[in-house]
């Protein structure tokens, strides 16, 4: 059962990020590809709260019914640090939408390939 | 884990793939962005069964609302279909 | 012919990545890091429950200030990519949409705008004790007035008002930061310099609290601030000046 969590979990997490990846490198239309960005993001959030979790604990909170008695928590750092992550995450997002509309208003399109200066 | 939160982790993580094919491959990009808000959300359960409430908390404030309504934001000033 | 590079090339990545996390089962108690350090040293001379919140605020504070600055960043820049000139021939504001919301949106908005408020500030005054905090309650505030925004054409947000908020809370941070040099035991940047308290009080873990309510404000008029800029972008696509 632990194995078949552990690469059914991570699997995901993976496919997650392998499907967002994708999406930017393919897609053509900027909002697809800011989409891709934030799939991405949120493959990246579930791989590190996966990797913080241990069997059998609980959530790193010191509430009156765990004080004092002998129990196991989970890893607390890949929490914070996931936190962080969403919220800056949120903040990219926020500003590529914003480049997308500039974009739009200049060369009334979406698609990437018709935005000459963007080709490579 | 107890059993329970075995299958509900299964069934996350079933519609998580579901919800990330949807939401890159569908033309319509309202569709799309709803597909991202619905891995939000499914994100955000796993989160708490993972015993990390302070993540599921923070996904389900800025993942599922504000995240989607910035995206329909921007659809709705520019094109909805993705173009062929 | 780049779609089947694409994926093999991902392919390949994602096996490697994924070969090396399987070495940490999911589960298991394997990654010795600095996580007991933080459970002993939380409860104990902290004095504060939530251990999140005591690496985000207080171990990792300066990262949390830096976070901060990029979301202040972010509403900024997207203040300046989408400006729009104000129009000439009435003083008015932009309109955000071009029909009203029916009478039982706009009712129901209403009554729901004050409750969401108070759960935005509830969550951040207790971010020390339960889940949640600063960035949680910020997100909920703003997603309040978000809801009056998209009801209501006539719901306007002073930003002078935004302006002031954001000054205030940041510089409360920053101050309760340099306060540490001087009063507190070690002589470090936001450090805790105020009294402990009792664990699971409400009044407990010193500058913590205060911390989280000011970057609960700071975030809430920050997220409130760009959706704001995002909502009154010109519905018509294309702007004559820019070609």
């Amino acid at each position: 059962m632990q194995e078949f969590l552990t690469y059914s979990i991570y699997g995901t997490a993976f496919f997650l990020m392998l499907l967002g990846l994708y999406a930017v490198l393919m897609k053509k239309n900027l909002v697809k590809i800011v989409i891709g960005l934030t799939v991405l993001d949120s493959g990246l959030n579930l791989l590190f709260v996966a990797v913080g979790y241990i069997s059998g604990g609980t959530a790193p909170i010191f509430s009156p019914a765990v004080v004092g008695k002998h129990v196991i928590m989970t890893d607390p750092v890949p929490q914070a640090l996931v936190l962080t992550a969403i919220v800056i995450g949120f903040g990219v997002t926020a500003v590529a939408l914003a480049l997308v509309v500039r974009l739009y208003r200049k060369h009334n399109t979406t698609n990437i390939d018709e935005i000459k200066n963007l080709k490579w | 884990m107890t059993n329970i939160e075995i299958i509900l982790t299964i069934v996350s993580l079933v519609l998580l793939i579901i919800a990330g094919f949807f939401a890159v491959l569908k033309k319509d990009l309202i569709h799309a962005v709803v597909a991202t808000s619905v891995i939000s959300l499914v994100l955000s359960l796993m989160f708490y069964l993972l015993q990390a409430p302070d993540v599921a908390l923070t996904e389900a404030a800025i993942g599922i609302a504000l995240s989607t309504i910035i995206f329909i934001i921007t659809v709705r000033n520019t094109k909805r279909f993705e173009d062929k | 012919m780049k779609k089947v590079v694409v994926i093999g090339s991902l392919g390949v990545i994602v096996y490697y990545l994924l070969s090396a996390f399987v070495a940490i089962p999911f589960g298991a108690d394997i990654i010795k890091g600095v996580k007991e350090f933080y459970l002993q040293k939380s409860p104990d001379d902290l004095k504060v429950a939530n251990v999140v919140t005591s690496i985000v605020v207080n171990f990792r504070g300066f990262d949390t200030l830096g976070e901060v600055t990029v979301l202040f960043l972010a509403s900024t820049a997207l203040g300046s990519i989408l400006y729009h000139r104000r129009s000439q021939h009435s003083g008015l504001n932009p309109q955000r949409t071009s029909v009203e919301a029916s009478a039982i949106v706009q009712t129901g908005a209403k009554i729901i705008f004050p409750f969401t408020v108070i759960l935005g500030a509830y969550i951040f005054i207790h971010g020390h004790l339960t889940p949640g905090g600063g960035f949680q309650g910020g997100a909920i505030i703003a997603t309040g007035f978000l809801l009056m925004l998209i009801s209501y054409r006539k719901f306007f947000i002073k930003h002078n008002a935004l302006t002031w908020i954001e000054a205030i809370a940041g510089s409360t941070f920053v101050i309760l930061g340099l306060f540490g040099l001087i009063y507190a035991k070690n002589h470090d940047f936001l450090e805790n310099f105020l009294p402990a308290g009792k664990l699971n009080d409400l009044l407990s873990g010193g500058i913590i609290g205060i911390i989280y309510i000011a970057v609960g404000f700071k975030v809430g008029a920050e997220i409130t601030g760009i959706l704001d800029t995002l909502l009154t972008v010109k519905e018509t696509g294309l702007d004559p000046e820019e070609n």
